[in-house]
């Protein structure tokens, strides 16, 4: 009997060992399933409307349309057109993303009619004094941040999913955060919630995503994003509209010269 | 070219309605005041100051999956004080086809070029709008034909320019001039054709990581006058050489750091010279509000040295650019010219803000300091300014 149990336990180990994932490795495989599982959408174009509401209840509306175009080998092509506020009305943001390396960002001041290039250091800055940053709204390179898997719980609308709950620390320079939790649903790799800790590690915001919805039958897209800032009171939600997918966009739609048509 | 400019309305206005299914409507209207605190150096010239209102509607018609566009954008402002002033343009007028890598544009229009802030050397394909602001960010829209193609990570850019714009002055009533009024009806030309002297300009982009380069090539009218005094009239009469100008601007895009440079060679038949400015824009880190602060600092040298009748021959401009990120995005640029040569120092200030709806308030103020009697500004030295404008866009 002795004999046996040693055995198992013996057998338990070895088992073990061999399935044995570090909780940094099952975040990192989860993270890049969740990449892959995203492959192959080509492009997709969106419309989206930013409303800005501060702690007495005052609001304010940002209009942006927005196209991707999905990387091969390198990070996304993303072009963001502003209509609203008025007064930056044909403003456009063009970014080339990367993984650990800076993403490249272009402005067009339609005004001045000028391209200009910008920098990303105060990618922590508040996008158009909103709750969202533009480390936020980027794109979700895998490689930007290191991870660790912490639990599996139910999550979602109605806790009606069922989700990887994963730390990621930021791993490029000048982020705001010094982690932040996500839950990653484990079919779809919908992301209902993420909450970001600031850089001295206290509850700074949460990010809730809800009205998925399924597009050519695999991608999930949110219908609403709800950003809470816990430490000044202020929120903001970024509802999108008019999701297509294979528009037939390329790379001269994100040219740097194109900008200026 | 007033009655052009007329019929070119004329016929924008009949085209409107056609379109007027698809027409997006924008635009902005501005209220604008001055004020001068310091007595006028010349005779004639406004004192205190005034005010002004503009208009800058545009009517731009997409079709065509956006390859092709159609946009009209005229511009009026009446000032209260200075008659020249009151002006009127059409800052676009052209139509864009886009096809496969090729983009083809005709009509007025405006292209900028460049890096630089304090200054913008390279830019030449549009005329300045000088009665609009001291900067001169402002330019006339220029009639173009313009083909590119599509590069990799870049383009090409071939321009024919068939017609020139004279550029605007101050007249006898405004402040920003000398102790003589430019008579832009009297313009000199040092082509045969005058004003129909056809320009060709081609410029060469390229990104590769960190860096943007730019090369470009002018060849025809000077859009920087020179003047001579008219004995007759008493008054400065503009003239405009032919040129040929190579131009580069680079950039290249640190994390926190920007360089940046622009350099020109211009060659004409009475001089050849070159020019450059160069510097960096470094951001500092944000602060807890999410407010961001960078520092710029841009070195300006013309090889004509003191004799150039640019100001801007061995100047340094310092500044600094606060940002509040905040629902008003709110600005503030505030920046210092420094002449190295003859310590003739200029200090700008330029803030902007939203507010109400759809409004936005900017604010100007230029003081002068130790102004060197030889020094190009010194016929600015009375015109320190503060400047207020609403802006109300729809």
């Amino acid at each position: 009997m002795k004999k046996t149990l040693l055995a198992s336990l013996l057998l338990l180990s070895i088992s073990g060992a061999a399935m044995a994932e570090t909780p940094a490795e099952k975040g990192l495989r989860i993270a890049q399933e969740g990449n892959a599982y995203d492959d192959g959408f080509v492009d997709s174009t969106s419309d989206m409307t930013m409303t800005l509401k501060n702690r007495t209840g005052k609001t304010s509306r940002r209009v942006i349309s927005a196209k991707t175009l999905e990387g091969k080998g390198d990070g996304d092509k993303s072009l963001s057109l502003f209509n609203e506020p008025a007064d930056v009305k044909g403003t456009k943001m063009l970014t080339f993303s990367h993984g650990l390396k800076p993403d490249d960002q272009w402005l067009f001041l339609p005004a001045l009619k000028r391209v200009k290039r910008i920098n990303s250091r105060n990618k922590s800055g508040p996008f158009m004094g909103s709750e969202f940053s533009f480390e936020d709204l980027g794109s979700q390179e895998v490689e930007k941040f290191t991870y660790t898997f912490l639990r599996e719980e139910a999550c979602g609308e109605g806790n009606k999913l069922k989700c990887h709950v994963i730390e990621r620390k930021p791993a490029y320079q000048y982020s705001g955060y010094t982690k932040q939790v996500a839950w990653v649903d484990t079919v779809g790799y919908r992301v209902p919630k993420v909450v970001f800790y600031d850089r001295k590690n206290a509850l700074l915001k949460t990010l809730t995503s809800t009205g998925y919805k399924q597009f050519l039958g695999k991608y999930w897209r949110p219908s609403l994003m709800s950003m809470i800032n816990h430490q000044s009171g202020k929120s903001t939600t970024l509802q999108f509209s008019n999701y297509k997918f294979k528009t037939g966009l390329s790379s001269r739609d994100f040219n740097k010269n194109s900008l200026k048509r | 070219m007033h009655t052009r400019l007329a019929s070119c309305i004329a016929l924008a206005l009949l085209a409107t309605p056609v379109l007027s299914s698809a027409v997006d409507f924008s635009g902005n209207v501005a209220l604008e005041g001055r004020y001068f605190p310091n007595d006028a150096a010349f005779a004639g010239q406004q004192e205190n100051g005034g005010f002004s209102i503009s208009a800058q509607p545009e009517f731009k018609h997409t079709w065509d999956n956006d390859d092709q566009q159609f946009t009209f954008t005229p511009f009026y402002r009446w000032d209260d004080k200075d008659e020249e002033r009151s002006h009127g343009d059409i800052r676009q007028l052209d139509y864009l086809y886009s096809k496969g890598d090729w983009e083809y544009q005709a009509g007025l229009s405006k292209k900028f070029w460049g890096v630089t802030e304090s200054s913008h050397l390279v830019d030449i394909i549009n005329q300045t709008d000088a009665v609009e602001g001291f900067d001169g960010e402002d330019k006339l829209g220029q009639p173009m034909i313009r083909a590119t193609r599509l590069l990799e990570n870049g383009a090409l850019d071939f321009f024919v320019l068939p017609y020139f714009r004279e550029r605007t002055a101050a007249g006898i009533d405004g402040r920003f001039r000398s102790g003589f009024v430019v008579d832009t009806d009297a313009a000199e030309y040092e082509s045969d054709s005058d004003e129909k002297h056809v320009d060709f300009a081609v410029r060469w982009t390229t990104s590769k990581d960190e860096y943007d380069i730019g090369l470009s090539y002018f060849d025809g009218t000077s859009r920087d006058p020179s003047f001579t005094l008219d004995d007759t009239t008493g008054m400065l009469n503009p003239y405009y050489e032919l040129i040929q100008q190579a131009g580069l601007d680079l950039q290249y895009t640190g994390e926190s750091t920007i360089w940046k440079l622009e350099a020109i060679h211009r060659k004409s038949h009475t001089d050849k010279y070159s020019a450059a400015v160069g510097g960096f824009e470094h951001s500092l880190p944000a602060f807890e509000s999410g407010a961001e602060m960078s520092l710029l600092g841009e070195y300006h040298n013309d090889s004509r040295g003191e004799t150039a009748f640019s100001p801007m021959q061995n100047d340094l401009f310092l500044a600094t650019r606060y940002a509040l990120n905040d629902e008003a995005s709110s600005e503030l640029l505030a920046g210092a010219f420094y002449d190295l040569d003859n310590g003739t120092t200029s200090i700008r200030l330029e803030g902007s803000r939203r507010v109400g709806e759809g409004m936005k308030l900017n604010i100007e103020a230029q003081v002068m300091t130790n102004v060197d009697d030889n020094d190009p500004l010194n016929s600015f030295a009375e015109d320190d300014y503060i400047q207020v404008e609403l802006q109300k866009f729809f």
